[in-house]
């Protein structure tokens, strides 16, 4: 087995040759190069990290902005629905004065009707009378040329249509 | 690869050869260019080049930079999750650590021998994979005294032991952790010599049976093929599991290190 039977007589040239690979392989590889890959590593990281908190604020202020853009939309629909109650109210109200009103003047309008109404009747009435009166004047004059008194002939005509 | 006539040795993989002549010595050893150090530079630049492909630094990255990056997330995370925050600064260490063994434990499985190369793997050589050990675990020792002082021994003591069964536990847990480095490093020296031996085996059967005849080449040849098929994937696994292992029981001794238990 060389590794034993040479150990003695190779052992200061592996030592030597050892001392300088592995030397440099510390110096220049695992002391100079080594950080600046880690530093480049540890530079992505964080670059990483600080694009997440970047986008984690932003969707925080756009999820603030969504609320309050609802909020915003809540008191414009009360508003909005408040509005209309009130418009309705003051409608309402609008119309059922002047629907008063109209019955107002109509049942004026109705009761001088009737008062019209009843005020002709009257005068066609009395002026039925009259008439009858002078009728049966001339009825009686003519059938029996007895004079009839024209106030006897109206109190005969009142107590007949009296009876009517 | 045939050492001598008709043999295949498949120990000879392991053996370290001088590339050039010369070299010089450092305290009564000889220090060579040898294969062993050819594919530790090897290792280290393909390493370069796959780190140079994160470094585009992209926020959005392409696929090699997010190759590069989900290591490096790998190894970070490795040591958060052991050791915590206080982990972060053992990334470095774990991460060279880590990526050095992974590449040259894949990089010894180039099946580059079909082009005449010798592919080597570094982290065969129990030498190597020793020293990796005795560095973690020197780094435990010196973290754990640095941090704790003379409490750092308040290790040996887990919580809530029953007063007389503290002498024993505490030597139990002295030798527990006075192995740590050997098993360490002999965990993936072996693993990388287990499997490399195997395929070379299996390797020779293919020739010695085809070299003997059709009729063997066919009967232990062509299984044997396949099963170097299997295995050469089961050895990719543990080429990266191994690397993994390493890698997880460093972070695990260091958080001992810097939390106690």
């Amino acid at each position: 087995m060389p590794q034993i039977s040479q150990l003695v007589s190779t052992f200061g040239s592996q030592f030597f040759w050892l001392a300088i690979t592995f030397g440099l392989v510390y110096l220049l590889i695992g002391r100079s190069m080594l950080p600046k890959i880690q530093s480049t590593v540890d530079a992505r990281n964080k670059r990483i990290a600080d694009d997440l908190d970047a986008a984690r604020i932003a969707h925080k202020q756009a999820d603030e902005i969504e609320d309050q853009y609802k909020a915003r939309q809540a008191a414009d629909r009360d508003e909005a629905q408040k509005i209309t109650a009130e418009a309705k109210v003051q409608a309402t109200k609008a119309s059922e004065k002047k629907v008063r009103e109209a019955d107002k003047r109509i049942a004026t309008k109705i009761a001088k009707a009737e008062a019209d109404i009843a005020a002709q009747t009257k005068a066609a009435l009395s002026e039925i009378e009259s008439v009858t009166a002078e009728a049966t004047q001339d009825i009686v004059s003519k059938l029996t040329s007895a004079k009839v008194t024209k106030a006897k002939a109206v109190k005969a005509v009142k107590g007949a249509l009296a009876n009517v | 690869m045939a050492g001598e006539e008709g043999k295949i040795d498949p120990m000879h993989q392991f053996e370290i050869q001088p590339i050039f002549d010369g070299g010089f010595e450092i305290a009564g050893q000889a220090i060579n260019f040898t294969n062993s150090a050819l594919w530790m530079i090897v290792t280290f630049i393909a390493l370069w080049i796959f780190m140079l492909g994160g470094m585009k630094r992209e926020i959005i990255p392409g696929r090699w930079q997010v190759m590069v990056e989900s290591m490096s997330n790998f190894i970070t995370n490795m040591l958060t999750s052991n050791v915590g925050e206080a982990g972060l600064k053992y990334v470095p260490y774990v991460f060279s650590l880590f990526m050095f063994i992974l590449f040259a434990n894949i990089l010894g499985m180039l099946p580059i021998g079909v082009l005449g190369l010798h592919p080597f793997t570094v982290t065969s050589h129990i030498a190597i994979t020793g020293i990796l050990a005795v560095l973690s675990f020197s780094i435990v020792l010196i973290v754990g005294f640095w941090k704790h002082g003379l409490h750092f021994f308040s290790l040996f003591v887990p919580h809530g032991t029953p007063l007389p069964m503290v002498p024993f536990i505490a030597v139990i847990e002295f030798i527990s952790f006075m192995i740590r480095p050997f098993s360490l490093g002999l965990r993936l020296f072996v693993a990388m010599t287990a499997g490399h031996v195997l395929l070379k085996v299996l390797g020779g059967f293919v020739i010695n049976s085809t070299n003997a005849g059709a009729g063997y080449g066919a009967l232990v040849g062509i299984p044997s093929f396949m099963l170097m098929v299997g295995i050469s994937a089961l050895e990719l696994l543990v080429a990266v599991i191994q690397a993994y292992v390493f890698a997880l029981l460093t972070s695990l001794y260091i958080n001992d290190a810097e939390n106690l238990h």
